[in-house]
């Protein structure tokens, strides 16, 4: 029996696999992009992805170095022809997701 | 705000650097997918003299007043946000132009469109601009590289009012 999200089991596989992600969630946006001009003739469902990950792999790095890596593991899909043709990614460490306001709620009274 | 290159032909020549395949099935990819992810020197120039342009410069889908993509939308409503000066900006609509459409991926190592370069440094796409924008991350950048609009100098000649 395959899969009818080859792309996002791919996403789900690789990125637990390298990052063992506290948060994952992969949200397949394509709907909401497949009427736009771009998409014209484009018969894939797996065009768009928006991911939140949260994974103690990006404590300590800036946002581009986060993006990177995980840049890096979707490589493949990103590159094919027919893969994935827009990613929005979320990278947060474990701390920051716990605390996400921490330096805008300072000096509000608690 | 619109920045073209001419319209030259350029003919593929062999990459300066080796290209490698990071996969073992490279049958997978067609022959045309191959070539453009070679980044010839003639593209790379073609990049850099864009990078040289202007100290900011973003590579969107459309144009600035006309944007062909959410994303390279947000991208220049963030930037317009933070008072970029128009005068050290420039757009390069990677829509008109397939070869730096496919070069500037190869050359950023980013799979994706609108890109941020601020004097010639790759900053990030949309996600990035958007955060950055939030934690004041990319205000403080901007301000560091002078590339903001000046204060307002009619703000001082405003507060010399004549006396009645």
């Amino acid at each position: 029996m395959t899969s009818s999200t080859p792309i996002e089991d791919k996403i789900r596989q690789k990125l637990t696999v390298s990052l063992s992600p506290i948060t994952l969630q992969i949200h397949n946006d394509s709907d909401k992009h497949a009427h736009h001009k771009a998409m014209e003739g484009v018969t894939s469902k797996e065009t768009h992805f928006r991911l939140f990950i949260t994974s103690a792999e990006f404590a300590g790095k800036p946002q581009l170095a986060r993006h990177r890596m995980v840049n890096a593991l979707l490589k493949e899909e990103l590159e094919r022809e027919g893969g994935i043709h827009a990613l929005q990614l979320r990278t947060l460490s474990p701390e920051e997701e716990e605390k996400p306001n921490k330096k805008v709620e300072e000096g509000v009274v608690g | 705000m619109r920045f073209l290159l001419p319209k030259s032909r350029i003919l593929f020549q062999t990459a300066t650097r080796p290209f490698v395949p990071a996969f073992t099935n490279a049958s997978k990819f067609s022959y045309k997918q191959q070539q453009l992810r070679l980044l010839s020197e003639s593209t790379r120039q073609a990049i850099e003299r864009v990078l040289s342009a202007k100290p900011v410069v973003l590579f969107m889908k459309g144009t600035p007043e006309s944007p062909q993509c959410g994303f390279s939308r947000a991208s220049i409503q963030i930037l317009g946000l933070q008072g970029v000066d128009p005068k050290k900006f420039v757009a390069f609509n990677v829509l008109e132009n397939n070869e730096i459409r496919e070069g500037i991926k190869e050359y950023s190592n980013w799979p994706t469109i609108p890109q941020l370069y601020v004097n010639k440094e790759f900053i990030g796409g949309c996600d990035i601009l958007v955060s950055m924008y939030q934690s004041k991350e990319l205000g403080d950048l901007l301000e560091k590289e002078k590339v903001l609009v000046p204060p307002e100098e009619s703000a001082d000649a405003n507060a010399e009012k004549p006396s009645s």
